[in-house]
């Protein structure tokens, strides 16, 4: 299926939000999903499902002022 | 003590993490400034979610309050998802509010801060706003729940000082109980010195200490600064006169023609 992850699209073989960031290898508890412009918990992504051009953002901590 | 929502610190200057040469010196920064709070932020994951983590190991390694920040974020969804986002990966109800409102001065678009501040507080965080000297829009943020207020004094990056210690003095007197933090704009430890003599109760600085020179020294300077401008005004400073005043007695004086 195709999403925009990040801005960018790609095609990924996943069904759920736990699946396309195992696919993308994506891992640690420092991430934080979003999709579509809401806020998906880490606990609701492995039965979150997802629809194609669905638009994907990953976070992570960075530095900040 | 400050105290910031239920949070008490020894420490009266906030220091953001970004732009210093290495790890290492950020970590030495913050350290030789005593530093208690550090500000960090969200980013576009593009390395599998290692680096984010590489990042926030060091800074839970220092032991140190996170305060992240919406920088960036130049609406009010983005910066409401932003805190959202922010509190999933910190674990903390504290968000530096910022709702940009223009490129080149990165004034904040207050409207739109006030709106995502009264979303954020009822959703129960505790907001600490990047807002502008206005007493107007300060009222409102107060309104909307915040109890910590961090007025600019000049804008971000810029290192200007205070361009308007009138605006920052009455906004002291008409917040006394209001936690005050200056954010945004000093550019040396005699512009957080002179901050705290007006009575502001923090500095949150990230530039000025980045930027310098030697970042650990300048941060220990700043720490310095603040603590000097927070002891004078505590010991009530004289105002300034038009004229001169002696300052040796002159009773007893010599008359010598």
């Amino acid at each position: 299926m195709t999403f925009i992850i990040n801005g960018e699209e790609q095609e990924i073989a996943a069904t759920t939000l736990a699946d396309l960031l195992s696919a993308l290898d994506y891992e640690g508890e420092w991430l934080a999903t979003a999709v579509n412009g809401e806020l998906v918990h880490r606990e609701d992504r492995a039965g979150f499902t997802l629809g194609a051009r669905d638009r994907i953002e990953i976070l992570s901590p960075m530095q900040g002022g | 003590m400050l105290k910031l929502y239920d949070t008490e610190v020894r420490s009266r200057l906030l220091l953001g993490t970004a732009r210093y040469p290495s790890p290492t010196i950020l970590a030495e920064a913050v350290r030789r400034a005593k530093a208690e709070i550090v500000t960090v932020s969200l980013r576009r994951e593009t390395a599998g979610g290692k680096a984010g983590g590489a990042f926030f190991e060091l800074i839970h390694a220092l032991g140190v309050h996170v305060l992240p920040n919406t920088a960036g974020c130049h609406s009010v969804q983005e910066a409401v998802l932003t805190a959202r986002m922010a509190r999933e990966v910190f674990r903390t109800d504290w968000i530096k509010l910022e709702v940009i409102g223009h490129h080149d001065t990165l004034q904040p678009d207050v409207f739109g801060l006030v709106e995502a501040a009264r979303i954020l507080t009822g959703e129960g965080f505790q907001v600490f706003p990047y807002t502008t000297d206005d007493l107007v829009v300060a009222e409102k943020l107060v309104e909307a729940g915040c109890r910590v207020l961090m007025p600019w004094c000049a804008p971000i990056g810029s290192a200007m000082g205070p361009v308007n210690p009138m605006a920052l003095r009455a906004f002291r007197a008409h917040f006394p109980d209001v936690p005050l933090i200056v954010d945004a704009g000093i550019g040396r430890p005699s512009h957080a010195a002179g901050v705290m003599e007006l009575g502001y109760d923090a500095v949150l600085l990230n530039t000025a200490v980045a930027g310098a020179g030697d970042p650990a020294a300048m941060a220990e300077a700043f720490a310095l600064a603040i603590d000097a401008g927070r002891l004078a005004h505590a010991a009530v400073p004289l105002e300034p006169r038009d004229m001169a005043v002696p300052s040796t007695p002159v009773i007893g004086k010599a008359v010598f023609s």
